[in-house]
């Protein structure tokens, strides 16, 4: 028999089992407490992240197939509520909107007048954060929200946000979470963390609580505590997540191996593939990199400012008066990997890549960032400069 | 307010047309505070309604808060627009940004001031600052090139300082015609000629980035040691405050952690293309 738990003796950190029906309760507590409820739902034949109103808009007994360049959904043989890994959407879709309205003016006379922004954000709670993500997030933190300044647009957002994370039990093929250090248990960053159980008897989620705010949450919910076996059976379950990982980044002095190759022939190669797309970029839950627009109306009587994701893959990213500085697809792909797993850690003590592996399946042509990597490790040269020198 | 994307309106009061593409705003402040304090070498992002937004240096004199000076040569689609704003219209402005040139490291040295082109801008407001506390510096050395006499920036200006005794000034051209007194050619050439110690100096370069690196390579022949070399780089901007990514060089945000670096630290990406 369950015990019921005495929430006075819950902190963070406890751990309580929630059964199936008791998620949807939580939602419903969430939504009492005025969060918007995000979670993965089933739409353009993937898992995105959307509002959910309860939880049969999960994609329950769904599962998703992924290689590079390939994703495809497949039916599971259980109804485990979790029971794929990540999509093309990431949570930055919420956390710093694709398009976001940063500044909004009006003609006046000899000019213009500013109309002062609100700053009012959604209230988000966030459903199945995979403990990639989670760190994810705590890496955007790191680039949003920092001693040189806190942008209001996400600062915003994440102070209100509700984080439900769900480890992962089953590994994709394109996943490397292991090899970054980032799951597939999430340790940290969540309000509650998740694993599910699904048994033919049972259906059940191992929950940890990660914040008071949690607990207060938690409290309609009267929640069991959690047996050794039960522990025992999600540790058991994410091990077998952390085994069978389709890829592998081998990490060491990896800051150093990309500085020390910026001229390896690797990059052309990757160049004779890479399309520029920018897909990666766009999927990749810690890249952050956004452009202005300024929007008028036909008359011209008032403008926008638009901040809107952009992309290190694109010619005007770079570019100054004169031309782009990153003229060639070698040079932005380089970029990309080098800022990703090398210059990140110079500018915010972390990688910036946690192997969620969407860079590898969302690739058009399958360019695999662990494959690269791999291949410039293996004939790392540092060649002669081949710097014009002064005459 | 750090961390918006709001601007502070800004009158112009004066225009200069330096030459026939660029031209210098002389602004006032109208939103809240009357003041504008900055750093020589600091930029900030100017907005024209309607149109965009674009990163200038400031170029005026730091001891002077109450104005503020942007030299802008007409390249692009907002410094287009820019051009035809008269005196009383509005801009918006954003920052300073950066962490401008680090004058207090000079303080009791020789300093040698090298501009390529527009490059004269951003380093206007260090020549005023050495002027203004003319004692906490040993020579005062400028260099300034550019293309052809009629695109010298500042012309007043650098003729008072010429008449200066207490610095030095050179102007060269790459091309000009027969009433030219000066020197033809490339700065680099004149970095030969400064009159000072190297051991005891400090170089604040700003100009195209091709300029710069051969400036510095003259500079270093020269002995001048690595970290007394000051280089202003140029990168896209759009935010100025560390969040959109496009002023990334190697691991630097020019935004905050440049757009000045001593040579030390920027010479491993100035040896490679395509940073």
């Amino acid at each position: 028999m369950y015990q019921e738990v005495d929430m006075a003796k819950l902190n963070p950190e406890s751990v309580v089992i929630l059964q199936k029906d008791d998620l949807a309760k939580l939602l419903n507590i969430l939504r009492s407490h005025s969060y918007q409820t995000i979670g993965p739902t089933l739409r353009e034949n993937a898992i995105v992240y959307d509002e959910i109103q309860g939880m049969e808009d999960l994609p329950i007994g769904w599962t998703d197939s992924q290689e590079k360049g390939s994703y495809r959904l497949e039916k599971r043989n259980d109804d485990a509520y979790f029971g794929y890994n990540v999509g093309p959407y990431s949570w930055k879709t919420y956390l710093s909107p694709a398009r976001v309205r940063v500044c909004n003016a009006s003609r006046s006379e000899n000019g213009f007048n500013v109309v002062q922004e609100t700053g009012n954000a959604p209230n988000y709670a966030f459903i199945g954060v995979r403990p990639c993500d989670v760190k994810a997030i705590k890496i955007l933190d790191k680039v949003f929200i920092n001693d040189f300044c806190v942008d209001n647009v996400y600062g915003n957002r994440r102070k209100q946000s509700f984080i439900v994370a769900v480890n992962c039990t089953e590994a994709g093929n394109t996943c490397f979470c292991s090899s970054m250090g980032t799951g597939p248990k999430s340790e940290e960053g969540f309000d509650l963390c998740l694993t599910e159980i699904v048994t033919e008897q049972s259906h059940f989620f191992v929950t940890e609580i990660g914040s008071d705010k949690a607990l207060e949450v938690l409290e309609a919910l009267s929640p069991q505590t959690a047996s050794e076996s039960e522990i025992k059976e999600a540790e058991r379950r994410i091990e077998n997540a952390a085994q069978s990982m389709g890829r592998n980044l081998n990490t060491d002095r990896i800051h150093d191996l990309m500085f020390d190759n910026y001229r390896h022939p690797q990059w052309d190669d990757i160049a004779e593939r890479c399309l520029s797309c920018a897909n990666c970029t766009m999927v990749c839950p810690t890249c952050f990199c956004n452009t202005v627009e300024e929007k008028t109306d036909l008359e011209g009587d008032n403008a926008e400012r638009w901040r809107i994701w952009d992309s290190c893959f694109t010619l005007e990213y770079s570019y100054i008066h004169g031309g782009s500085v990153r003229h060639s697809t070698k040079s932005r792909y380089r970029q990309w990997m080098t800022h990703k797993l090398a210059s990140w850690h110079d500018q915010f003590d972390t990688s910036g890549c946690v192997g969620c592996g969407r860079c590898i399946t969302w690739c058009p042509v399958g360019i695999d960032i662990t494959e690269e990597v791999s291949a410039i490790r293996n004939s790392s040269t540092v060649p002669e400069e081949t710097v014009d020198q002064p005459r | 307010m750090k961390g918006s994307m709001q601007p502070r309106r800004f009158r112009i009061d004066k225009v200069y047309w330096e030459t026939d593409d660029t031209f210098t705003h002389e602004l006032i402040p109208i939103d809240e505070g009357r003041f504008f304090n900055f750093h020589p070498g600091q930029f900030n992002m100017i907005y024209i309604f309607g149109v965009g937004e674009i990163p200038i240096s400031i170029c005026g004199d730091p001891d002077i808060n109450t104005r503020l000076y942007h030299t802008t040569r007409v390249v692009g689609d907002v410094t287009k627009r820019k051009q035809h704003l008269k005196v009383g219209d509005l801009l918006g402005i954003r920052g300073p940004f950066g962490n401008g040139w680090p004058v207090e490291k000079a303080k009791g040295r020789d300093v040698v001031v090298i501009a390529g082109g527009i490059g004269l801008a951003p380093l206007r407001p260090i020549i005023y600052h050495f002027l203004n506390h003319r004692d906490d510096y040993e020579s005062i050395t400028l260099i300034y090139g550019t293309r052809s006499p009629d695109k010298i920036l500042y012309r007043k200006e650098l003729e008072e300082w010429s008449s200066r005794l207490d610095m030095d000034v050179s102007v060269t051209v790459d091309a000009a015609g027969r009433t030219w007194k000066g020197p033809v050619g490339v700065v680099t050439k004149l970095i030969p000629r400064i009159i000072s110690n190297p051991d005891n100096s400090t170089a604040f370069v700003c100009g195209p980035e091709i300029m710069m690196r051969f400036t510095a390579v003259e500079l270093l022949k020269r002995n001048f040691a690595e970290q007394n070399i000051f280089l202003s780089m140029e990168r896209n901007h759009k935010c100025g405050i560390g969040f959109c990514g496009h002023c990334q060089l190697g691991s630097y945000f020019l935004c905050k952690d440049g757009p000045v670096f001593s040579y030390d630290k920027l010479k491993s990406y100035l040896s490679l293309k395509e940073v």
